[in-house]
């Protein structure tokens, strides 16, 4: 048993090495560069323009789950349905 | 949780408690494309709700009041009208899926636009959005529930043929 | 300079709490619990990438003017934070399932009686 420990240690420190790294190497939270203007996203800036004149609706991220993006939305119930379908027959055994 | 409930302040208190949760819950879903919220969020707030009342009711209880079989219909009414809000963009409209064609001047039935001058808008605005709202509301609150529910009554099955 | 990306430290340190429960534990819940600890940090990290500073929820409705932060990550959080519950909905009936048989909820008991 005692390898297993080792394997384990040793796994954890190379993925905590791995981890740390890459959350030093971001973008700048908060999005600014070394001027002090904001770094350009232009998709998100063309949503957070036109929101209003090409859904009419007032809450940006109700448009971009519903209306931009509709397709993820499809997929998310999907899985959901499939979630409570897989628990309902798990536990239909029992119920005689 | 235990089979025959909670003590009878406990149950008076979810029964006086209930009805409020459940009105903000709704309000947080019919209101989800002018105000922070929408369909997922107001649907975990309701089913917390509905959870509350199978913990101080008990899971018997609960369970001869309110079975599966009616909880599942809920949830497959939710997934048809949002399935079928999707497929209306092709035959009625343009011939895109997933077409917000109810702002696109077709029919006009929630089709007003949000006023940009003041940013205080009705209701009846943003087209298919409200009743895409509506149908994952449903969706959430049904399966959330059901979910919750066959857990507790399979919980104490289990333990009835232990005891025997 | 390194003062400002504490967040993203939060993300790798929740990701590593998690992968250790996950590793080293016996209890079939305790190993639950860090997979929901690891699905914590990847949905931080997906907001924390949203924020620009100094700016308001992307929201017309009363809003203050000034800049909007970005809305399309906080929509992916949506999407994966049900994932996350549906996830964990099918892994405790299975564990429940696991325990009516078993009678124990211990890892190395449930293999040496497999075997």
């Amino acid at each position: 048993m005692n390898w297993r420990v080792t394997a384990g240690g040793v796994f954890l420190i190379i993925v905590a090495a791995f981890l740390i790294y890459a959350a030093l190497l971001s973008p700048t939270f908060g999005l600014k560069d070394s001027e002090g203007d904001y770094i350009e996203r232009p998709m998100d800036q063309h949503i957070i323009d036109e929101t209003q004149t090409q859904t009419g609706a007032d809450n940006g991220v109700t448009a971009v789950v519903f209306d931009y993006r509709g397709f993820d939305t499809l997929g998310e119930a999907t899985v959901l349905f499939t979630a409570v379908a897989g628990v309902i027959i798990i536990f239909r055994r029992l119920k005689k | 949780m235990s089979d025959a409930g909670m003590s009878k302040i406990v149950k008076t208190m979810t029964g006086v408690c209930f009805p409020f949760i459940l009105i903000f819950g709704l309000y947080i879903i019919v209101h989800g494309h002018l105000t922070p919220g929408g369909g997922f969020q107001g649907g975990a707030v309701v089913a917390s709700a509905c959870a509350m009342i199978l913990i101080a009711y008990g899971s018997i209880w609960t369970m001869k009041k309110i079975k599966e079989k009616h909880l599942s219909i809920f949830e497959s009414l939710g997934a048809l009208m949002f399935i079928s809000l999707a497929f209306f963009g092709i035959f009625l409209a343009d011939g895109i899926f997933f077409d917000n064609f109810l702002v696109k001047g077709a029919f006009s039935f929630f089709g007003l636009f949000a006023n940009t001058a003041t940013g205080v808008a009705d209701i009846n605005t943003a087209g298919v959005i409200p009743l895409m709202n509506i149908a994952v509301g449903l969706k959430v609150i049904a399966g959330l529930f059901a979910i919750v529910l066959v857990m507790a009554y399979a919980t104490h099955k289990i333990k009835e043929v232990d005891d025997q | 300079m390194m003062a400002f990306q504490i967040p993203y430290l939060a993300v790798a340190g929740l990701i590593i709490i998690g992968l250790y429960a996950v590793l080293f534990k016996r209890n079939l819940i305790k190993m639950i619990i860090g997979i929901t600890l690891i699905e914590s940090g990847v949905n931080l990290f997906l907001i924390t990438l949203s924020f620009r500073e100094g700016s308001t929820a992307p929201i017309y409705t009363s809003s203050p003017g000034g800049p909007m932060s970005l809305p399309v990550p906080q929509a992916l959080t949506l999407t994966s934070i049900v994932i996350g519950v549906a996830v964990l909905a099918l892994m405790l009936s299975l564990v429940i399932h696991i325990f009516k048989h078993y009678k124990t909820l211990d890892v190395r008991k449930i293999r040496e009686e497999d075997n």
